[in-house]
């Protein structure tokens, strides 16, 4: 994983870009046939999310040694690991759709075997099937949109479509919206966007590494790596794929920091966030439509995967360290106990609430600048209302959990993980520090053709969303100061959570989940009924009714008729002959 | 009046219709039997009335031919309905019915 990891450093250092790609399979010749290739792509995109994946995925495999080392089936876990971050690596690299869709795939199946690691456990065995069914679902959409871009343009190849495109705008012709969408439900699907967002809390049932890499800082977010990928399908002028694609990924991120705030589980916060920062991402991929630079999401996207993974394996020392508790109400005091993640984690939380100079505030402003940018008023509120929620549900539990007075005896007595597992904590928190004077923006830009603007001085990029759009930089420093304050002014030194008292209704409604779960149970369970019982009417009544009763009772009536001839009377039969000639005579006679 | 075909003819329809509504109507066996023979009777007084009128020996050996069979018939028919009697103790067709379902 680290020779990976300094692999990609290398590929980075080197600014390399290419498409080496070999025919695998043809089916069918000229024009009308399907090549599929087995390529690579390698471009500044992929570059740097290869750092991405193999630099978190570093991180995250040595702090699991740690983090496992007494669980017996660890060669399980790991080969599970390094078969996700095969697949992960398969989907950032591969130049076709095809082989995209394969590693889509498979990054599901590893997902699904990491999910269910502790299959022992039903909740984490019933967590995987959700995980697998509803990505499978998002995944349906995704395939019939390859079928659907390959029917009008007939090439699989990025490169290929780009420039199709490019040449033609209106080679999609009418399928566009349709097909950007179809396209966007697979990454609905992965990026566990609304309505398909279901399965991520539940996916927290894995073991807490497991979340980090695969739910907060890679699988999750290969869904908007792969719409950054084909941006040029969606951003087809006449699509209207974007403008739905902005709101889904606006009202992902409202509804999921909405539930966050009265979670009380470590890990389903922080997945609520990571649904809520996705949401982010999806919204910024929709609002650029107009500047044909989706490169604010690739930012955000970069910079989330360092401090959500450097929170969730926060969480995890956490975990660790209390035995397996997640109920952040038996914490409190855990800054004095376990200085290392608490100040590590505090400098994520502070990162992911968009505070500067941390990444997650360039990140976030860009979001937030390029919708204001774009002429999406109602979005800009959006975003900057789930900014101000995304503080105060961090803060809530950044104060319940570390500080205060100790909640129970297992956080009385914690004490501090082992260093392989504190190593990584340190190594993550780098970049969620500095990811935003990377100029990371700048790299992505490249991908899209924008010219690349001089990189200024520390002092000017420190200050440069205030320069470049003031009005957004404000409205999110606003807002996380208030989310803060919000959270500062109830959760300081609360022993429960107060908001149930204030806002009972609310309050459950949102601890419940807006009752999505039981919706989709009931609406699945319904047509599934109602599916099962026509098939059941038609089993019963078509084939067993009309197909089996029908030709057993045609043939046992003529048999019942038949039998009345066989009266065993010999004169009968002789009579019957004589009958049979004398008319065979006639007959023959009368002509 | 001279003897033409036709009486023959006439008489063989009448001899095979006697047999032929022996053979339905009598319930014993063995007069069926009889009746067959009359029945094969008639057939050979057509074919030698025929053979004689048109001067071809054909139809006479055609008569042989039934008459052998016939015997032949004769012995396996008896045969079998001795062999039946001696198992039922009857010989009489409404009592054979046990082909009937």
């Amino acid at each position: 994983m680290l020779l990976a990891f300094l692999g990609s450093l290398i590929l980075w250092a080197r600014d390399a870009t290419g498409e080496p790609a070999v025919t695998w399979l043809a089916l069918g010749t000229g024009t009308g046939g399907l090549q599929i290739e087995l390529g690579l792509k390698l471009d500044p995109l992929s570059r740097l999310m290869l750092l991405v994946v193999t630099g978190v995925g570093s991180a995250i495999h040595i702090y699991s040694w740690g983090y496992l080392h007494a669980d017996r089936n660890r060669g399980r876990y790991f080969a599970g690991l390094s078969l996700f971050t095969f697949a992960m690596l398969g989907i950032v690299l591969a130049n076709n759709f095809l082989m995209l869709f394969i590693f889509w795939e498979l990054v599901g199946v590893s997902s699904y075997l990491l999910i269910g690691f502790w299959f022992a456990r039903p909740a984490a065995a019933e967590a995987a099937k959700k995980a697998f069914l509803t990505n499978r679902l998002g995944d349906f959409g995704f395939l019939l949109g390859i079928i659907l871009v390959w029917a009008a343009l007939g090439t699989l190849s990025f490169t290929e479509l780009e420039a199709r495109l490019a040449d033609d705008p209106a080679a999609l012709g009418a399928a566009a919206s349709v097909a950007g969408l179809l396209i966007f439900c697979g990454a609905m699907g992965k990026s566990a966007q609304f309505p398909l967002h279901v399965w991520l809390p539940d996916a927290m049932e894995g073991p807490t590494p497991v979340s980090a890499l695969i739910h907060a800082a890679t699988m999750v977010a290969a869904g908007v790596y792969m719409l950054c990928r084909v941006f040029f399908v969606l951003a087809v002028p006449g699509s209207v794929a974007l403008e739905l694609i902005a709101w889904i990924g606006g009202v992902t991120a409202l509804l999921a920091a909405l539930l966050a705030v009265q979670q009380n589980d470590i890990k389903r916060i922080l997945a609520y966030s990571t649904l809520s920062q996705l949401g982010y991402m999806v919204l910024a991929v929709g609002v650029s439509g107009a500047s044909r630079d989706p490169s604010v999401a690739m930012y955000h996207l970069t910079t989330h995967a360092g401090f959500k993974a450097l929170l969730f394996l926060g969480a995890g020392s956490v975990i660790h360290a209390l035995h397996h508790e997640q109920d952040i109400w038996k914490m409190g005091g855990l800054s004095r106990r376990l200085p290392i993640t608490f100040w590590t984690f505090l400098l994520a939380t502070l990162a992911l609430c968009g505070v500067p100079p941390l990444s997650g505030f360039y990140s976030k402003d860009a979001i937030i600048a390029r919708t204001l940018e774009s002429g999406h008023h109602g979005l800009f509120a959006l975003a900057t209302l789930v900014a101000a929620l995304t503080t105060f549900y961090m803060f809530r539990l950044v104060f319940v959990a570390f500080t205060g007075p100790a909640k129970s005896q297992a956080a009385d007595h914690a004490r501090e993980s082992p260093p392989v597992m504190t190593l990584p904590l340190l190594a993550l928190a780098v970049p969620s520090v500095l990811a935003g004077f990377w100029g990371i923006h700048r790299v992505y830009g490249a991908q899209y053709g924008a010219e690349p603007a001089a990189a200024g001085s520390w002092a000017q990029q420190l200050v440069e969303p205030f320069a470049h759009a003031p009005l957004a930089a404000g409205a999110g420093l606003a807002a996380a100061l208030m989310g803060w304050l919000g959270a500062w002014a109830w959760y300081r030194a609360a022993l429960q959570d107060p908001l149930p008292a204030r806002f009972a209704t609310v309050a459950r409604w949102l601890r419940d989940r807006l009752y999505f779960d039981e919706l989709y149970e009931r609406l699945i369970g319904w047509t599934q009924e109602s599916l099962a019982r026509l098939a059941d009417g038609v089993d019963r009544w078509v084939i067993m009714g009309v197909a089996v009763k029908g030709t057993h009772g045609t043939f046992e009536l003529l048999g019942r008729l038949l039998r009345l001839a066989q009266t065993g009377n010999l004169q009968t039969y002789a009579f019957v002959l004589v009958a049979g000639v004398a008319l065979l005579l006639f007959l023959v006679m009368a002509r | 009046m001279s003897v033409g075909l036709t009486h023959y003819l006439v008489v063989s329809l009448l001899l095979f219709c006697l047999g032929l509504f022996g053979v339905l109507v009598r319930r014993n066996l063995l007069v069926m039997f009889m009746s067959l023979e009359l029945m094969l009777n008639a057939a050979n007084l057509a074919l030698v009335a025929f053979a004689r009128y048109h001067h071809n020996l054909s139809g006479q050996i055609m008569v042989f031919f039934i008459i052998t069979v016939a015997a032949a018939e004769v012995a396996v028919g008896l045969a079998l309905i001795v062999a039946l009697y001696r198992q039922r103790r009857t010989a009489h067709v409404e009592d054979l019915a046990s082909l009937r379902l």
